[in-house]
Order: structure tokens, then C-alpha cells, then sequence
């Protein structure tokens, strides 16, 4: 056999680009009644999406990007399928705001439903659920129960804290919410307290942070609630479970007594081609039923007055959420980003 | 093909033509190195389109650090992927033992473990609660990880070794080519001359496999360069962490596309350094010799060194990662039900299936095109047409994004205009898109191969076949082809692992609903559920290891034909 003739070689070439072309027609030709760029892992919406389809009819298609989503739609342009962006993370909702990709929406549906420090002033994006940034402590070798932001970095801890990187978008978001409490000064000290603390270099995701505290490299760590439910619940591996049972989650505050809590959320695409359809799926998103679906599954916050949290959830105390505008904290993004980097936070403990 | 209107094609002066049979060859050469280079291009004018406020900043904080760090990194994957890849193809080579026909295949293996899945296996697999501490603390009865010292893979060092582990196969393959086909002659001759093996390899081996070892280390520092996934969860800061978070936290894209575009231009510097230092030196054949194996037989001591030798690099890179996936996805055999699974599957297979013949065509038509003409702009152009690698792949994706888009916009609005249709995106979104981007991303690898295929075939065949009047067409099919087909082959099969692997420009560009197994992989770990896409990147790592097979059977065939 001669697999590279050039006939073969042709043959295959032809079939190959044949196979793509199709590939690309029918999915164009698929695309659904409401199409979805999203950062948020399908997974984590694909219930929601279903349920929505089961009540109206109407079918959804999405692609997950995390990084160059509004780069994408920017340079779609007017014939950019995408109806709705779906992001984690104030700072990517911000950054569609800005890019010019998303537009207003007016709708008493979503205003009636989602508390305004939920929602853009603007009304270029709604909030979905909330997830607190918090305090995982050692149950061993931590006693305090309660704790303040600015205490993460007092000198008691030196040595005992992890965290991922500070470049992270959840670890951005935080120093943000701090500049716009206390200043950039203020928040610059405060990052080098946290850097003097750390007990190793950051590295990994939030889990890693709890595993590290259950290996007894660190004591306390920050991370989001989220993942102490799905790792207190992780039946294929049931080590996972170890490293929650090794926790407790402290909500820390700012001096207001509140906690600090990011969002993931929905904005309306510039050039929608299914308006109408887009803006049915951002109301089901808001309602009662999406809201009850969020907190289950993913142990996050609704955003939704009234709609009760996961049990397991209810254990972590109850969160009371920062009222600061988010829009103030996407503000202080890029000056934090910057802070991490001067203080070189990313290189651990200077000792 | 032949048969063109030579003067309608455009051409740069210098690569003007004798004879005009050429010139649809030269023609296709100029329209490759172009449509490569275009993203590139792109990211240039996006670099130069807007003024960055944070170089201040970045000059004054992360730069100098984040410079330092990647170049440690890639001095220290020079070394050790260098000498993992020169030694082993050297002992397969050039000795007989026990086990060395399994690891003239096995040493190739670890090619088809992706780079960040490597990253995440090896912590798995070195981290407090896996089976190297756990099986420490058992031993010696300690409780917590304060009380004995391991070292942190998440390192620097850690990812010298991560990353070394998985890219060394790049230099084991272009050099072990050069040790069977011109080392064993040269070889014999130092031996009647009564030198021993060490010496013929220090003094003859080495400076003769010298650029295929530049060719077998760049490929491995540009897929370092290019990394994010594995510095990024090993905690490494290198240039490519400070382009994302300058892009994604300072919403700065054209900050980032600076940096990105400054890394090339230390990368073409290294190459070129290097290319000029050897710039007299050829190294071509004086016929196309047959590939020989060596037998000398070790025994003893030496056999068993030779065998734990070539053990280690494929424990490490291809071992280390099989068992922590294998671990994780006998937990999750269900879902091999899942028909996204297997759809998957089929994407993974057909886009790489079309990225490694797109590759290898374009690239046969660029090496063909600098064969013909000599040309330097031809070379010149070719040498930045590889480049595409050492972008990072998300930026490369934008690259490719915006000019793709661009014309889609530009094509419906006209169509709008004179028609009143619309032809919406075309390109962008599409399948085109992702083989685009990876054909960008993979040309080194299919450049790299044929132009020493070629260098292996005396232009003298070339020179008969047209003196007994064959066009440069016939001589192509006739002469070339056939005495191409190893390197075809195995610049196929290189692209194909490759494209297997791709994530970062597949996830920006694909269409909706459409999901490879890279995609299908990283879904999972970026929401910290590693261990859920264990069966999705053991297919990666099974659809890569099939060409590996494929590859080394017909290199083994080419062996026992001489």
C-alpha cells in the first residue's frame, strides 16, 4: 500500500475539508433559538438551559471560551451569532460592558426580580448567582470564628496562610472590593501583609488551598464557597471529603460587617439576532424555579430574595453580601492587578 | 498545475525566474509562506495599533522577573530535554541490549501526553495525599507535611522536569534519524581508527547531529514558551503568564500582544545565533542512505545502565501520567456512554486528520518553492512562517480571529450590497477557523520535517530528472514524492499528536456545540474537576499514541529494508 500517492493524498485531503465545510454548515444552520457564548463550564448551565427548553420550546446552543470571548464577538461584528454572553466573574461582565459588545436591556421582569446592587446601572448586565469569597480555616488548629478581611494581614498568621495566585480573576476581584473600602494605599499594604503571611508560594485552584490546609502546609486560606460544597460532596473522590471536614469556612468582613462576593451573570449581545428569545432566557434565568436549580446544583448564592440556599450552604453561616457597587469594584481591577505585581505576590513570602 | 499564465502572477524581483515551468510552484511557495504568516501579521499591526500604558509598569515590576524566569526555564529544557532525547537515540542507535527494540518505539510515547495534563498528573502524583508522600509518611509514621521535606514540584525545576518529559521526543526523533542514517558510517570509520564508542559520540555523533539537535530543542522551547496551562497551575511566572494577566486583568490586548511579539523576537534571535554559528558547516549527504541500527551488544553492567537509561525519560513522560489517568478513569468507565464523548472524538480525529494534511501539502509546496529557487526572500519568508508556534495559542487565535472575521464582514456586506444576501460568517466560527489556526500553530513541525527530508535527498535527482526534460511537476510526482514519503509521513503523524493535543485556539474559534477532547478536557479542570476529564485525556493520549505506533513501524520498516 502506498498511503502518500498522490491520488490517495488528494482523496484524503478533499474528504477531510468536505467533512469540516459540513461540519461548519450545520451547525451554523443548527444554530438555536437562543445561542450562547459562555465562560461559565456548560455543565454548570446546561440544567437551566434544559429546563428552559422543556417550558418554552425553545433550544439553546452554546460555546464555551473563557479568555478572548469579547474579543470574538467584538470582531463578529454584525453578523455574530451569539445572543447572550454568560460569564463568572464581575471583571469579564465589566470587560464586555467596555469592549462595546453587549446593550441595555429594559425589562420589569428582570428589574422586579434581581436586587439593584445586582444589576448594572446601566442595565448592560444582570447578576445570576453570588458566591462569597471567604475564609477556609484549619478546625484543628484554628480557633477564631469570626474575622475581618484587614486581619488576613496581621502578623499572627505569618507562615499560615494560602491562597491561588493573585493575578487570579476571584483574588482581583477581591483586592478591588478592598481599594474601593479603603484606598490604594491601604490596599497595597494590605496585599504585602498577605504576602508576608503566605505560607508557600500560591499556586493551584481554591481546592488545592484546602488540601494544602489538610496536609498541614497552611491553617487558613481564602477561597470561594462554592467549592467546599462540591468537594464535602464529591462521592468519586471521597478524599475530597477529607479536605472539607479538615475546614471551616469563616466569612470574613470589611468594616461594615459585610463580606465580600463576586457574581456570575448574563448581558444581552449587541447584535442578537434572537432578541426576543434571548431576553425570554435571562427572565427564566431570574425566576424562582432557575434561582432554586442555581443554589442546588452548584452551592452557589441566588441572587433572588427568598430563594433559600442549599443546606449545606446554610451551614457556612449566613453570608451577608457586600452592598459596594460591583461597576465601583470592576473599576479597581486593573490598579489591583497592578499592586499584585509590584509587590511581587505571586513570588510568596520575602524571607 | 503546469499550465498557468505565468506573467499574471505577481512576483517579488528577486525570486524571478529561468525557466517559468517554476513559477506556479513558486507562485504556491509565496502563497503559504503568506497565508501563514498572516495571523502573524495581524498581531503586529495589533501591537502597533495601540500604545500600551502599562509597559512602565511591566518594565518596572513582573518583566524583568517574568524574562528571567522563562529564560532559566528554557535553558533548563534546553538541557534537559536535550540530553534525555541526544542520550537515548544514541543508546537505541548505536547498541544492541535487551528491551531496545520496545524503546526505540516506547521512547516516543510521552509526545502524545499534552503538556498540561502532564503538569496535573505529576502533582497527582507528588502531592501530600498521593502514593509517593503517602507511601513516605506510612513508612517513617508522620502525620503532616511540616515534618519531612519533598520537594515542590511546582517549581521552577518542577516544570524544567514536567515540561522536559513530555517535549524531549521532538529531539529524540530528528536526532535519532541523523545517528541511524549518517552515524553509523562515520562511526565505523572512527572505530577501524581504533576510537571507543564515548569518544565517536562526543567528537563525531554529537557535532554531526548538531542541527537536528537545534531543530529537536527549538521545537521543545517553543512549546515551552508557548505553554500557559502547565506554568500557570505549577505556579511559574513566565513572559506568557504576564501577556494573559496584562490581556485579561489589565484589559490590556495590545500590552499583551507586545509582550507575546517580544518573545519572538528573543526566540528568532536564539535561532539565528545559532544558525550563525554553524553557518559554515554543512551537513549534507552525499547520497540517500539507508537508515542502519547499531549492534554493538552491551552486556552486563552497561545493558542494564542503557535500559534504565532509556526507562526513566518514558516513566517520567508517558508513565507517571497513563497511571494517574488510568487511576481516575477506571472510577468513570460510564462515561464511555456519553455519545458527547465520542463526538468528541470524531472532531478530535477529523481536525487533526485535516491539520496534518493541510500541513504537510503547504509545507511541501514551501520547501519545494525554496528548492527551486534558491531564493532568499523565499528563505527568509519560510523562517518567519514557522514562527507561529511560539505565540501563545489564545493570542495566535486572535491573530487569526480578526483578519478571518474581518473578511467575513467584508464578503457579506458586498454580498448585501449587490445581491441582498447575506453570507454571514463564512470562515470564522467554522471548522476553517481551528484548522487554520492549528496549521499556523503546527507548521514548524511539518516544515521542519520536510526540510530535512529534503536535505536528505541530493539535489543532483532533481537536476537528472529535469535534464531528461522532466517539468518541475513531473519531477515532484515522479522523483520527489516517492523518496519524500518517510518525511511526509512523519511530518503527518508529528502534526497529526499535535492537533490532538491543541486547546487554547480551538477553545476561542470553535463553532457552537462543538467540543474536542481537548476542550471536553479542560471544561473539567478549569472548574478544579481534573479528575472528571481523565477518560477524555486518556482518549488524547490513546488517538496520539496510534500515529506514534504508526510512525515508528515505518521507520523500522525503512531499517530492516537496507
Amino acid at each position: 500500500m502506498r498511503p502518500f500517492s498522490p491520488r490517495n493524498l488528494a482523496a484524503g485531503f478533499a474528504a477531510s475539508l468536505s467533512t469540516l465545510a459540513l461540519a461548519g454548515t450545520t451547525t451554523a444552520a443548527n444554530a438555536a433559538d437562543v445561542n450562547i457564548y459562555t465562560s461559565r463550564q456548560p455543565e454548570l448551565i446546561q440544567p437551566l438551559l434544559d429546563a428552559f427548553t422543556e417550558e418554552t420550546g425553545l433550544t439553546t446552543a452554546t460555546i464555551f471560551i473563557d479568555k478572548g470571548l469579547e474579543e470574538r464577538i467584538a470582531a463578529e461584528g454584525a453578523n455574530s451569532p451569539a445572543d447572550l454572553i454568560m460569564t463568572v466573574d464581575i471583571g469579564r461582565l465589566d470587560a464586555a460592558k467596555q469592549a462595546g459588545v453587549v446593550q441595555p436591556v429594559e425589562n420589569d421582569t428582570l428589574e422586579a426580580n434581581i436586587p439593584e446592587n445586582f444589576r448594572d446601572g446601566e442595565k448592560e448586565w444582570f447578576a445570576l448567582t453570588a458566591r462569597g469569597r471567604v475564609v477556609y480555616a484549619s478546625k484543628d488548629r484554628v480557633d477564631v470564628d469570626q474575622i475581618s478581611y484587614e486581619d488576613l494581614a496581621d502578623p499572627k498568621w505569618k507562615g499560615r496562610l494560602c491562597t491561588r495566585s493573585g493575578q487570579h480573576q476571584y483574588n482581583i476581584a477581591l483586592i478591588a472590593a478592598y481599594i474601593a473600602h479603603y484606598g490604594e494605599d491601604a490596599a497595597r499594604d494590605w496585599v504585602e501583609g498577605l504576602r508576608d503571611n503566605l505560607a508557600r508560594r500560591p499556586e493551584g485552584g481554591d481546592r488545592d488551598q484546602a488540601k494544602a490546609i489538610f496536609a498541614g502546609e497552611c491553617d487558613i486560606a481564602i477561597g470561594n464557597t462554592y467549592y467546599v460544597g462540591k468537594m464535602a460532596t464529591n462521592e468519586k473522590e471521597p478524599e475530597q471529603k477529607e479536605w472539607a471536614d479538615a475546614i471551616k469556612v469563616i466569612m470574613p468582613t470589611f468594616d461594615n460587617g459585610l463580606t465580600h462576593v463576586n457574581i456570575s451573570g448574563v448581558s444581552l449581545a449587541k447584535n442578537a439576532p434572537h432578541k426576543d428569545n434571548a431576553v425570554k432566557l435571562m427572565e427564566f434565568l431570574s425566576s424562582d424555579e432557575a434561582q432554586k436549580i442555581y443554589a442546588e446544583l452548584n452551592y452557589e448564592y441566588p441572587v433572588e430574595p427568598g430563594i433559600e440556599t442549599s443546606e449545606l450552604v446554610k451551614s457556612f453561616g449566613e453570608l451577608k453580601p457586600d452592598t459596594i457597587s460591583l461597576d465601583e469594584i470592576a473599576r479597581h481591577r486593573a490598579e489591583a492587578s497592578r499592586i499584585v505585581d509590584e509587590i511581587g505576590y505571586d513570588n510568596g513570602p520575602q524571607s | 498545475m503546469s499550465a498557468t499564465h505565468p506573467e499574471k502572477v505577481p512576483l517579488p524581483a528577486r525570486i524571478r525566474l529561468r525557466r517559468s515551468s517554476d513559477t506556479p510552484f513558486v507562485a504556491a511557495a509565496v502563497f503559504v509562506g503568506l497565508v501563514v504568516t498572516m495571523p502573524l501579521m495581524a498581531l503586529v499591526w495589533l501591537a502597533l495599533s495601540g500604545t500600551s500604558e502599562n509597559w512602565a509598569h511591566l518594565a518596572g515590576t513582573i518583566l524583568p522577573e517574568a524574562s528571567w524566569t522563562t529564560l532559566l526555564l528554557m535553558a533548563g529544557i534546553a538541557v534537559t530535554a536535550g540530553s534525555m532525547g541526544v542520550v537515548t537515540a544514541w543508546l537505541v542507535a548505536t547498541f544492541e541490549f535487551p528491551g531496545r527494540r520496545v524503546f526505540s518505539w516506547a521512547l516516543v510515547l510521552p509526545l502524545a501526553v499534552p503538556t498540561y495534563i502532564a503538569a496535573y498528573c505529576f502533582v497527582e502524583f507528588l502531592h501530600f495525599a498521593g502514593p509517593v508522600q503517602g507511601t513516605i509518611r506510612a513508612l517513617f509514621g508522620y502525620q503532616t507535611s511540616r515534618e519531612y521535606w519533598f520537594p515542590d514540584i511546582r517549581s521552577l525545576w518542577g516544570a524544567v522536569l514536567i515540561l522536559s518529559s513530555v517535549l524531549y521526543p521532538y529531539v529524540f526523533l530528528t536526532v535519532r534519524m541523523v545517528f541511524l542514517m549518517q552515524g553509523r558510517k562515520a562511526g565505523d570509520v572512527a572505530r577501524t581508527l581504533g576510537a571507543s564508542q564515548a569518544s565517536i559520540f562526543l567528537r563525531i555523533l554529537l557535532p554531526l547531529a548538531r542541527p537536528a539537535i537545534a531543530i529537536g530543542v527549538t521545537l521543545a522551547l517553543m512549546e515551552a514558551v508557548n505553554d500557559i496551562g502547565a506554568v500557570e497551575f505549577l505556579g511559574v511566572r513566565t513572559l506568557t503568564f504576564a501577556v494573559y494577566s496584562t490581556w485579561l486583568n489589565r484589559g490590556d490586548l495590545y500590552g499583551a500582544t507586545q509582550i507575546a511579539l517580544l518573545m519572538l523576537v528573543v526566540i528568532v534571535f536564539l535561532v539565528a545565533v545559532e544558525r550563525f554559528a554553524r553557518r559554515r558547516q554543512r551537513f549534507t549527504l552525499g547520497r540517500a542512505d539507508r537508515p542502519v541500527p547499531g549492534s554493538e551488544r552491551l552486556g552486563g553492567g552497561k545493558a542494564a545502565l542503557a535500559w534504565l537509561a532509556c526507562l526513566m525519560p518514558i516513566l517520567l513522560g508517558f508513565g507517571i501520567p497513563f497511571a494517574v489517568l488510568a487511576d481516575y478513569a477506571v472510577e468513570r468507565l460510564d462515561q464511555l456512554a456519553d455519545p458527547q464523548l465520542w463526538r468528541a472524538l470524531e472532531h478530535t480525529v477529523v481536525l487533526a486528520g485535516t491539520t496534518g494534511l493541510v500541513t504537510i501539502v503547504a509545507s511541501f509546496f514551501l520547501a519545494y518553492g525554496v528548492r527551486l529557487t534558491g531564493s532568499r526572500r523565499l528563505i527568509l519568508l519560510t523562517r518567519f512562517a514557522v514562527l507561529g508556534y511560539a505565540v501563545p495559542g489564545t493570542v495566535l487565535a486572535i491573530g487569526i480571529l480578526i483578519p478571518l472575521a474581518g473578511f467575513d464582514n467584508w464578503v457579506d456586506a458586498h454580498m448585501r450590497a449587490t445581491f441582498n444576501v447575506s453570507t454571514g460568517l463564512l470562515l470564522s466560527g467554522s471548522g476553517f477557523a481551528i484548522v487554520y489556526a492549528c496549521f499556523v500553530r503546527f507548521m514548524a513541525m511539518g516544515h521542519g520535517s520536510l526540510e530535512s527530508g529534503f536535505g536528505k535527498v541530493s539535489p543532483h535527482l532533481d537536476m537528472a530528472a529535469r535534464t531528461l526534460g522532466r517539468t518541475p511537476g513531473a519531477t515532484m510526482i515522479e522523483v520527489l514524492l516517492p523518496l519524500m514519503r518517510p518525511a511526509l509521513l512523519t511530518a503527518f503523524l508529528i502534526v497529526f499528536v499535535d492537533a490532538t493535543k491543541e486547546l487554547s485556539a480551538t477553545i476561542l474559534l470553535r463553532p457552537f456545540d462543538f467540543e474536542t477532547l481537548a476542550t471536553f478536557v479542560y471544561q473539567q479542570t478549569s472548574r478544579s474537576a481534573f479528575e472528571e476529564g481523565a477518560v477524555a485525556a486518556l482518549l488524547i493520549v490513546l488517538v496520539g499514541m496510534l500515529p506514534v505506533a504508526i510512525l515508528n513501524r515505518s521507520i523500522l520498516a525503512e531499517t530492516a529494508r537496507s
